[in-house]
């Protein structure tokens, strides 16, 4: 307090700081990233632990016995997919009925914006399965569900025939306290949007759909299960849901730790867990895990059926078994065991999950870094920010005014009008027209497709692709149209005053989205933050425009997607990182309009303007 | 739970329970046993029942026994044969009265019987009926029925002497002037898909309704008071009911007794969903019955196999019924219902096959000295020809009724009469199941569904769905909720749809809650079109709670009991083309009244919806904790970049101050 409110001390403070304003951000910049990276060195972190009693503590026994039976009944879905051409609904509801549930059906179609080549859909026309098992003397008001995509071709049919099999298992216990669903989405997760959509009676993405007959109360928690092979090496947990919502931790120990009881290899990213965290290859190991699920959340894509619950409260996540062709293996009835002891728990479960943490990174299954432990990285990123809007006012006098004698009497109302007088038109022209420029990347690719598609000879997802590719380069050109628009030569203090707004703009913008979506905010602060600090028309300028464009959001997801295909240890030649960039950009506009992820509008409408703003004050004359 | 269950209020009112022990078979049992069999043999005339509700009204006929017990199957095509002639008699002698809740059938040998003796003063009749369900599993309901003529509220004569009816109870009414009560506890939730519908219908949790007498001035001190006592006689939490969850119905429920006093203000209704029902209070149950579960059909109720089922559901009615066909004076009567349905797949062991043993690992030995009269019933209706299951032992006995609008065939065994026992001295029914097949589901006239849409902690949507599965009839239904005060319910969004069409009500009582006060109450009438689903959709918005008033596990939910649709349904007997194969024509042109239309009350399933939650934890306390260091901090931070400095003058020493107001006393200018 004293140092405040002492003139001269503010005085020299302030001083201080403009000063050592470079060095300081500098040294911030290092620290953060050295800090995120010291996040996946094991003595950082802590060791999980299930912190919900009602699961911690029971002893469950797991009786499943029925795996081949179950692979079995995965073959005659198989058959009868096949025969169907699609997902058998007919057998799928004898099945069900048989195994003693009640069955029900849902049938949902939905026109894409434009086809998705990757997946080859455009109108997709589909029906989802499932049955529902109901506790004895339960009223209905509490349920779990355990999914299984019925995807096209022949993969996942055993998933299919374990939760059959299951079901059947289940069916004749007596301990359930909470209804359990086994459902069968078609078309993976628009069938799982329908169904969400359906039971909860919602409508956020213009699809249509059958209403549900039968409930169960609000859903407590979900599983999805994700098998393709008879005998699985390992088993993956997938935890990244929609718009980088993560499940409660404690579902991630519960896999963890019957993992470990029943001796099931268990991965998170694919990645085996590892002991040797003193060596560098096992740190090595550890950050890569880590990254890869840095990158997976930044993505605010749902990587599994669980990722679309989670907009409901529900906890879930996704059980993918791989074959990895490894001496280890597992088969079936071990799987079911799996799946029955984590339900068996959940059905446990007194209140909703809530005592551990939503907001985590795990470099390890049995290890994760806490909100409290990861923010630190992130905040010294967008101290930089502070510091340097701190100088831009400064130069301005905005603030240090109010240590100075002279400026004392005057009132703040006063100082702003004086400061930006001379460019209030040059900092609100430059804003607006970035922002449309925004708002034209993300309403133009979709809209423009037919129109591309007529006049040149490529597909509409090319087009949308192209499309947005081509306005987004448009962008690069603004400044010198601005400031056509402009009557007179920008001054020194207008650009500053820009670059002060920029900049603020630009800590809000990284602040919320970090708080929301962490390894976004982080991610986009990494290359954001140094554009925004040292960004000035005095620079060298051919230089400076060849790194700003490197690190602008488009470049970055690029680069991401480089650096994903490393991670994953399937490093991929320029031209397939190109193709793979393009059904990047094709994949998120169509998850914004197939289940609403944020990402898409959120770069182009907020990032990507922010980020012009800045390139407008290198080109400013 | 346990704690609260075991309240203070349980202690202080143990004593009253243990206070009504009544002439139980235990002092003078032989005695009143011998005394009791005796009347019953001479005594062959029935029991005249006029007030009895429409759901086990049984018009009974005696098919003549035959003598050799050997043949089934002849015996089985002989008693086909006499039921027909007896159902003309009943269907033309059938003298229809009662009032319009529960129309009734009188007792189609009651007219051809001499005229009886002068009953008892009380009397007592035991009850089971078994229905194989149509999912394979299997329905049990036993009624226990207690009637006595007695005037609880005589002038100036206080009842003291109590021999069938439970003291307990008859205190209780007589004290907070009782004209009906009616209590259940549910556990579990009645699948109408699966099962149709049930003899008498409960919602999941506590159920409790009373009308009082109009004598009565403080109803709501009574209905406090009368809670409290009832949660220490049936060890269950309903000393948690209070304004909060308590509302007086307009038009839902209607006494079901005699008189017609429809003043709402004398009903009190509450719902407690959450209420777990187990052992403790099936006990307090039982020991209202005359025999305990000493004998009869008590001994069946063992706790490890009824909650060992899909449901349970156990209720206690009482209220005042006619003495005689004058309705000159009133008698009371209780009664004790309970329901279980047993699931096949999980104690069937996927054998489709049924016993009294397997069900309730008990068989029967023999009837309830005291009772008049003891019979089990089995639902055979489906079975007419034997193709569905083998019931054995086989008995003569056959009984037809209308129960909820459907013609029902039952085999009964009558249990004051040694024939059901055999030579084993036990009966032990037998259903074997000759189909592996599970059935489809049902589709019941009426079914009714609900839940709550939306996501997200600020908003969301009560949806109740109510179906109309009836091919070409519309029928009205009174729907009732009542929805808890921290459920803020925008009622301007209330719509009702049926086939996507508005359907308005032609009745809508509304009563807003008052925060901490009073729950939501909305009721209304609407008619269902054929063959359709109504929705009921009103929004509401989630209240933020004192942080006092979380339950100690916020983040299970807050329950909303069930909301209760009652309907008069069409009969499908009406609506059975083929029942000229089976009936006269002269007797089947005109539905009769009884067969029109039947009573239904069903009961939605309760909800469980999230509030906004703060999180209760280190977190929690951090935030709290940082907020307000970051308040203070800032607000001196503020203030002293806000405020300007000046020095100032240091004060004048207490000698100067002294010398300068004698200076102005003096009017010479201050130093």
């Amino acid at each position: 307090m004293g140092l405040l409110s002492d003139p001269n001390r503010r005085r020299a403070l302030t001083n201080l700081l403009t000063r050592l304003n470079t060095p300081l951000c500098l040294v911030c910049y290092v620290a953060g990233v050295a800090w995120f990276m010291g996040l996946a060195f094991e003595p950082f972190t802590l060791r999980t632990y299930m912190s919900e009693n009602a699961m911690g503590s029971t002893m469950v026994e797991e009786k499943f016995g029925a795996g081949e039976r179950a692979l079995a009944a995965g073959r005659e879905f198989a058959a009868h997919k096949k025969k169907a051409g699609g997902m058998p609904v007919d057998w799928l509801v004898k099945a069900m009925q048989s195994r003693g549930l009640e069955v029900f059906t849902q049938s949902f179609s939905r026109t894409l914006p434009f086809p998705d080549e990757n997946k080859e859909r455009y109108m997709v026309r589909g029906t989802n399965v499932y049955g529902i098992l109901r506790a004895p003397r339960a009223p209905r008001t509490e349920a779990l569900v355990l999914s299984a995509p019925c995807s096209p071709g022949s993969s996942n049919n055993q998933a299919v025939g374990l939760l059959l099999g299951l079901a059947q298992y289940f069916r004749g216990q007596v301990y359930w306290a909470k209804d359990i669903i086994f459902l069968v989405n078609e078309h993976d997760l628009i069938g799982m949007q329908a169904w969400l959509e359906g039971y909860h009676h919602t409508n956020t993405t213009g699809m249509s759909w059958t209403p549900l007959q039968g409930r169960a109360g609000s859903i407590q928690a979900a599983l999805s299960l994700e098998l393709s092979t008879d005998v699985i090496t390992s088993l993956d947990l997938v935890l990244e849901g929609l718009n980088g919502q993560l499940p409660n931790l404690d579902l991630a120990n519960l896999f963890y730790a019957f993992c470990q009881k029943i001796g099931v290899l268990c991965t998170i990213q694919g990645k085996l867990q590892r002991n040797d965290w003193d060596t560098a290859s096992g740190y090595n190991h550890a950050v890569q895990t880590m990254l890869l699920m840095v990158l997976k959340q930044a993505s605010g894509r749902p990587w599994g059926d669980h990722g679309l619950f989670l907009r409901y409260h529900i906890e879930a996540a996704s059980v993918r078994g791989i074959n990895s062709f490894r001496q280890y293996k597992t088969d079936a009835t071990t799987v079911g065991r799996l799946l029955e002891g984590m339900f068996r728990k959940l059905n446990n479960l007194l209140e909703r999950l809530h005592q551990s943490y939503f907001f985590y990174l795990l470099p390890s299954l049995s290890r994760f870094v806490s909100i409290g432990y990861y923010m630190p990285a992130f905040s010294l990123l967008a101290l930089i920010l502070l510091l340097r809007s701190l100088t831009s006012a400064h130069a301005l006098d905005l603030w240090v005014q109010l240590g100075t004698p002279a400026a004392g009497t005057e009132d703040g109302l006063a100082e702003v009008e004086q400061v930006s007088s001379p460019g209030v038109l040059s900092v609100l022209t430059p804003v607006v027209i970035s922002h449309l420029t925004g708002v034209a990347l993300y309403t133009l690719p979709v809209l423009s497709q037919e129109t591309a598609v007529e006049h040149f000879p490529v597909s509409e997802t090319e087009a949308v692709v192209l499309t947005a590719i081509a306005i987004y380069t448009a962008g690069l050109a603004l400044p010198h149209n601005t400031h056509r628009v402009l009557s007179g030569e920008g001054t020194e203090q207008g650009w500053r005053v820009l670059k002060l707004v920029a900049v603020l703009y630009l800590a809000v913008l990284l602040g919320c989205t970090a708080l929301i979506n962490f390894s976004l905010g982080f991610i986009l602060a990494l290359t954001l933050v140094p554009v925004a600090a040292f960004v000035t028309p005095h620079v060298p300028r051919v230089l400076c425009a060849f790194l700003m464009v490197l690190l602008s959001p488009g470049c970055t997801l690029l680069l991401c997607v480089f650096v994903y295909q490393e991670l994953q240890e399937a490093p991929v030649s320029l031209l397939e990182g190109w193709n793979l960039f393009l059904s990047v950009i094709s994949q998120g506009i169509l998850d914004h309009s197939l289940y609403g992820s944020l990402l898409y509008p959120l770069l182009s409408l907020l990032v990507y303007p922010c980020w012009l703003l800045l390139w407008n004050i290198l080109f400013w004359k | 739970m346990a704690a609260y269950r075991y309240s203070v209020v349980l202690l202080a009112f143990a004593l009253l329970v243990c206070d009504s022990t009544r002439a139980t078979p235990k002092s003078d049992e032989g005695d009143t046993a011998e005394k009791t069999k005796s009347d019953i043999a001479d005594d062959i005339a029935p029991v005249e029942d006029v007030h009895t509700q429409k759901s086990d009204a049984v018009s009974q006929t005696q098919a003549g026994r035959t003598p050799n017990p050997e043949t089934p199957e002849s015996m089985q095509k002989e008693s086909l044969r006499q039921w027909e002639a007896t159902e003309i008699n009943v269907d033309t002698n059938a003298d229809v009265q009662g009032d319009e809740e529960a129309p009734d059938r009188r007792d189609a040998e009651a007219t051809d019987s001499v005229p009886p003796p002068p009953p008892p003063k009380d009397q007592f009749q035991e009850e089971l009926v078994i229905r194989p369900l149509q999912s394979g599993d299997i329905y049990a309901s036993f009624q226990f029925r207690t009637r006595w003529d007695t005037d609880f509220f005589q002038q100036g004569k206080k009842v003291a002497h109590y021999r069938l009816f439970p003291k307990s109870l008859g205190q209780v009414i007589t004290k907070f002037s009782l004209r009906e009560l009616h209590i259940s506890f549910t556990q579990g939730y009645w699948r109408t898909m699966q099962w149709g519908q049930p003899f008498l219908s409960a919602p999941p949790g506590a159920e409790l309704w009373v009308w009082f007498q109009d004598t009565v001035t403080d109803v709501d001190g009574a209905w406090k008071e009368l809670t409290n006592v009832l949660s220490g006689i049936f060890c269950a939490s309903l000393n948690f009911i209070d304004s909060t969850n308590t509302v007086q119905p307009s038009a839902s429920f209607k006494p079901l007794g005699v008189g017609n006093v429809t003043d709402q203000r004398f009903l009190r209704y509450a719902v407690l969903p959450r209420e777990i029902v187990c052992t403790e209070n099936l006990t307090p149950w039982k020991k209202l019955l005359p025999c305990g579960s000493k004998a009869g059909l008590a001994v069946l109720l063992k706790s490890e196999k009824l909650f060992h089922s899909s449901f349970h559901s156990q209720s206690v009615h009482i209220r005042p019924v006619c003495q005689d066909w004058q309705c000159t004076s009133t008698a009371w009567e209780l009664r004790q219902t309970l329901g279980v349905v047993f699931d096949m797949h999980t104690s069937g062991q996927s054998r489709r096959e049924w016993s009294l043993f397997k069900m309730f690992s008990r068989t029967l030995t023999e009837a309830c000295p005291l009772a008049s009269s003891s019979k089990v019933y089995v639902d055979i209706t489906d079975n007419s020809q034997g193709e569905l299951f083998d019931l054995t032992p086989a008995t003569p006995t056959l009984s037809q009724a209308v129960v909820l609008g459907d013609r029902r065939t039952y085999s009964v065994y009558d249990l004051t009469t040694p024939e059901p026992f055999g030579t084993l001295r036990s009966l032990n029914i037998l259903l074997k199941w000759k189909t592996t097949e599970a059935a489809d589901m049902l589709r019941p006239l009426l079914h009714g569904e609900r839940y709550v849409a939306g996501y997200g902690l600020q908003t969301g949507e009560i949806h109740t769905l109510i179906y109309n599965n009836h091919p070409y009839r519309a029928f009205p239904v009174l729907l009732l909720e009542m929805v808890p005060w921290y459920l803020r319910l925008y009622i301007h969004t209330l719509t009702v749809a049926s086939k996507s069409r508005e359907n308005k009500p032609s009745y809508i009582h509304y009563q807003p809650s008052k925060d901490r006060l009073r729950p939501h109450l909305l009721e209304m009438l609407v008619q269902l079109p054929p063959n359709s689903v109504t929705e009921v959709t009103v929004q509401f918005e989630r209240a933020l709670l004192k942080w006092t008033e979380y339950t100690p596990d916020p983040n299970h939910g807050f329950y909303v009991g069930s909301s209760v649709i009652s309907a008069l349904v069409p009969s499908v007997v009406a609506m059975d083309t083929n029942s000229t194969k089976e009936h006269p024509l002269f007797s089947s042109f005109f539905p009769c009244k009884e067969e029109s239309a039947y009573f239904v009350r069903v009961y939605t399933e309760p909800l469980l919806v999230n509030l906004p939650t703060p999180d209760f934890s280190m977190p929690y306390n951090v935030i709290c904790l940082t907020c307000t260091v970051v308040a203070v901090g800032y607000g001196s931070l503020y203030n002293l970049l806000t405020r300007t400095f000046q020095v100032e003058e240091p004060s004048p020493g207490l000698a100067k101050r002294l010398a300068n107001v004698i200076r102005w006393l003096r009017g010479v200018p201050p130093l």
